[in-house]
């Protein structure tokens, strides 16, 4: 038998852990805690990089348990295949069971209406918080980190929603010590974010050491993409390139995972979790400012969206 | 290799985590010193910047303003105050960083509070031309309480006391020893203008009187796990895993988070309340077996034999298992609008246990400013520091927290709204107490 964690030797003591066995140690309690006090959590999967290490880390949590959660998807219909592939092929290994919300069946009810700027992200709040409603769902594992957006920042590790799903963050809990308070009435629920604390940097690592499998869209690859407010777009049904605006081939990767509509790709010879961990540590640009066009609305956008119901 | 590379390569094998807080009045400096830190060891990327310049202009400003990189809330950009705590992530080759950069407004004490509870460091900043101050005292009094194990006195602006050493000796020297009175384990001083950038992230050349550490080399290198050897054992239970599956028909494990100290296999245990015993038959690490674990490692432990054991019991060494009660004495940090008076029912949440409790008495209310103590104030509101005594249904496993700040701590929950009301923490508040002065009057009460 050995030890798993890695012993550093220097100013620290033999039982300082390294970084991401720390950071996989929170993140693993909070799964416990959240396992161990609510009634009907779920995990908002969408195979991207985020989720797939929230998932990894849920089935080392319970391990070996199966993990005591069921999985959501809010679809916005401009999905990438090979993401929905991965997500179907994950849920299918793991035996788990997979709920899927989709944008686009509210758009054909006519409950939601397509925006002009063609951007369904804002889109998801609705079927979100519907599906969590309809399923009563109490706590919803979301992968969002504190590192991407400055009023992610100001997010607990246990968020308080309200009926309507809304976050006040002026009226969050104070969170004290790892006594996460997940106390609600019925119809509210708790937003919980085990990887609050991880950066992009530790989620690639992280990714690297343990050996997880990701959609092949976050390696390098040719693909033909128009450009739009600076971005480049996959070309593709969902309604790109306008008329003025023209394809190319070009050697890209993404970064991020989302919607097709505002989700944009970063040039990029990296091929392997090696060169991707090296351009990511030397990028002057972080996650969101180089791929999402929606951050980018307002000053406030993040912040408003959460307000409403976003995770 | 280029020099880029080679920051690359170290900033890839930065190894350990330090969490950290930061504290100061509103105009000592403490969003500079933030950004500064941010700033000169690489963390902003060129899009947050960007996002900061065009914000400032926008608002008629001339040069960037540090602060929108941490004030995230609408609320706070309006009014130009921190409203919350907002948690930063930063890394240098030596090392990883989580600073909780927490409001430095009297009224938002109780998120001091919130950023302090999870930091191993505190850096308290004084402006050299003010000296200690009340709200420095505050800090002071917070990370003592906290018990941060290491305090970082920074002292600020000593570019507009012409980085005169005799006046950082003597702030130095008043802080040290009001903070040493208060049991504060380690301080370490340091002159710095974090406008200016001396002893931030680079050693000053305005101040050769200086020989230690600057702020970034000394976050670099301050140890931050300290010595198990000495620590109780202790591990809350949190989940029971019990996979029933054709491969693991009988497999049934206690997962927690270790709180303190180590466990090995083979050693003889006893849980909480109910004081049975048993030995460690296994010890499985996420899914790898292992034969002993430490603090802060997620575990799932497997005994000898099946006896009753769920969430919230507390598995510690036989040899060393605190004493249970029913009766809890301890300082509270009251966090909600919401009072919290005598005779209050309430929840209390210790590790993963939550029990019914009543606040039986409230027989003092600190005044951090001088650490005198106001007796049976009746009931503690917003920022209030108090002693309470309180009544629990069920036995509880409590450490001191000056042994545990995990097992020593404990949430107060109203029971109607589910409201986090206050912070405790069990036992005595200062390690060492300075000369309290009793006073009876609510003069001079400014929270």
């Amino acid at each position: 038998m050995t030890t798993a964690a890695t012993v550093h030797e220097g100013t620290d003591s033999p039982y300082a852990l390294s970084h991401l066995d720390a950071l996989e140690s929170e993140a693993v309690h909070i799964f416990r805690e959240v396992a161990g006090e609510f009634e009907r959590p779920v995990i908002l999967f969408s195979g991207g990089k985020d989720s797939i290490v929230m998932l990894h880390l849920a089935l080392k949590a319970f391990a070996p348990a199966a993990i005591p959660f069921t999985l959501l998807h809010v679809d916005t219909g401009h999905n990438f295949t090979e993401v929905l592939e991965y997500r179907d092929r994950v849920v299918a290994a793991h035996g788990l069971r997979l709920h899927v919300a989709s944008v686009q069946d509210y758009i054909d009810r006519g409950v939601l209406r397509e925006r002009p700027d063609g951007t369904r992200n804002p889109l998801q709040t609705v079927p979100l918080t519907e599906a969590i409603q309809e399923h009563r769902f109490d706590a919803v594992f979301g992968g969002g980190r504190r590192d991407e957006e400055k009023a992610r920042a100001k997010e607990r590790v246990f968020s308080l929603r309200d009926e309507f799903s809304q976050w006040d963050p002026r009226r969050q809990r104070p969170e004290l010590w790892q006594l996460y308070n997940g106390r609600h009435a019925p119809g509210e629920h708790v937003r919980v974010f085990p990887l609050s604390n991880w950066t992009e940097l530790d989620v690639w690592q992280y990714i690297e050491r343990e050996k997880i499998e990701l959609p092949e869209i976050y390696f390098a690859h040719e693909r033909e993409v128009f450009q739009r407010s600076g971005m480049w777009l996959t070309a593709g049904a969902w309604g790109g390139p306008k008329e003025s605006e023209s394809v190319e081939t070009r050697l890209v990767r993404y970064r991020t995972v989302g919607d097709m509509s505002c989700t944009g790709a970063v040039d990029s010879d990296a091929t392997t979790l090696d060169a991707v961990i090296t351009e990511i540590a030397a990028s002057r640009l972080t996650e969101r400012g180089a791929t999402r066009a929606d951050d980018k609305m307002s000053e406030a956008a993040m912040e408003d969206r959460k307000r409403e119901g976003y995770f | 290799m280029t020099t880029r590379d080679i920051q690359l390569a170290e900033q890839l094998s930065a190894t350990t985590l330090l969490r950290f807080a930061t504290a100061g009045s509103v105009d000592d400096g403490k969003s500079t010193l933030v950004g500064r830190l941010l700033h000169d060891s690489k963390s902003i990327l060129t899009d947050q910047l960007e996002a900061v310049e065009h914000a400032s202009r926008s608002r008629g400003q001339e040069t960037p303003d540090l602060a929108l990189l941490t004030d995230g809330l609408r609320a706070e950009r309006e009014q130009g105050i921190t409203i919350d705590v907002a948690y930063r992530y930063f890394a240098t080759p030596r090392r990883r960083f989580i600073l909780a950069d927490t409001p430095g407004h009297v009224q938002y004490t109780r998120n001091m509070v919130t950023g302090a509870s999870t930091a191993e460091l505190a850096v308290v900043l004084v402006d050299a031309r003010n000296g200690v101050v009340e709200q420095t005292r505050r800090h002071a009094a917070v990370a003592a309480l906290l018990r941060v194990p290491h305090v970082v006195l920074a002292v600020n602006k000593m570019d507009l006391v012409d980085y005169a050493e005799p006046v950082f000796a003597a702030i130095a020297e008043e802080f040290t020893a009001y903070a040493a009175s208060l049991g504060v384990p380690e301080i370490t001083a340091i002159p710095i203008s974090a406008l200016a950038g001396d002893n931030v992230v680079d050693p000053s050349a305005n101040m050769d009187w200086y020989g230690g550490p600057t702020v970034l080399e000394h976050l670099e290198t301050v140890p931050v796990s300290h010595d198990l050897t000495g620590c109780h054992a202790r591990l809350p239970v949190q989940y029971v895993i019990r996979p029933q599956t054709a491969e693991h028909p009988d497999y049934r494990g206690y997962a927690g988070q270790i709180a303190a100290g180590t466990f090995r296999v083979g050693e003889q245990v006893t849980v909480l309340p109910a004081g049975r015993t048993s030995k460690i038959a296994g010890i499985d690490l996420l899914g790898q077996s292992v034969d002993i674990a430490w603090t802060p490692q997620s575990v799932t432990l497997l005994l000898e034999d099946d006896i009753d054991i769920s969430r919230g019991d507390l598995i510690v060494p036989s040899g060393d298992a605190p004493a249970t009660t029913q009766d809890v004495e301890a300082t509270v940090c009251h966090v909600a609008d919401q009072p919290l008076a005598v005779g209050q029912r309430v929840l209390l949440k210790h590790t993963t246990r939550t029990v019914k409790a009543i606040v039986k008495e409230i027989p003092s209310r600190l005044t951090l400013d001088d650490l005198s103590q106001h007796p049976n104030p009746g009931q503690l509101v917003a920022n209030d520091i108090g002693r309470v005594k309180i009544r629990t249904a069920e036995p509880l496993a409590l450490d001191s927290y000056a042994d545990s700040r995990r097992t020593g701590s404990f949430l107060l929950i109203d029971p109607a709204d589910g409201t986090t009301l206050a912070a405790g923490m069990a036992g005595d508040s200062f390690t060492a107490t300075a000369e309290a002065v009793q006073v009876t009057d609510d003069e001079g009460w400014d929270f």
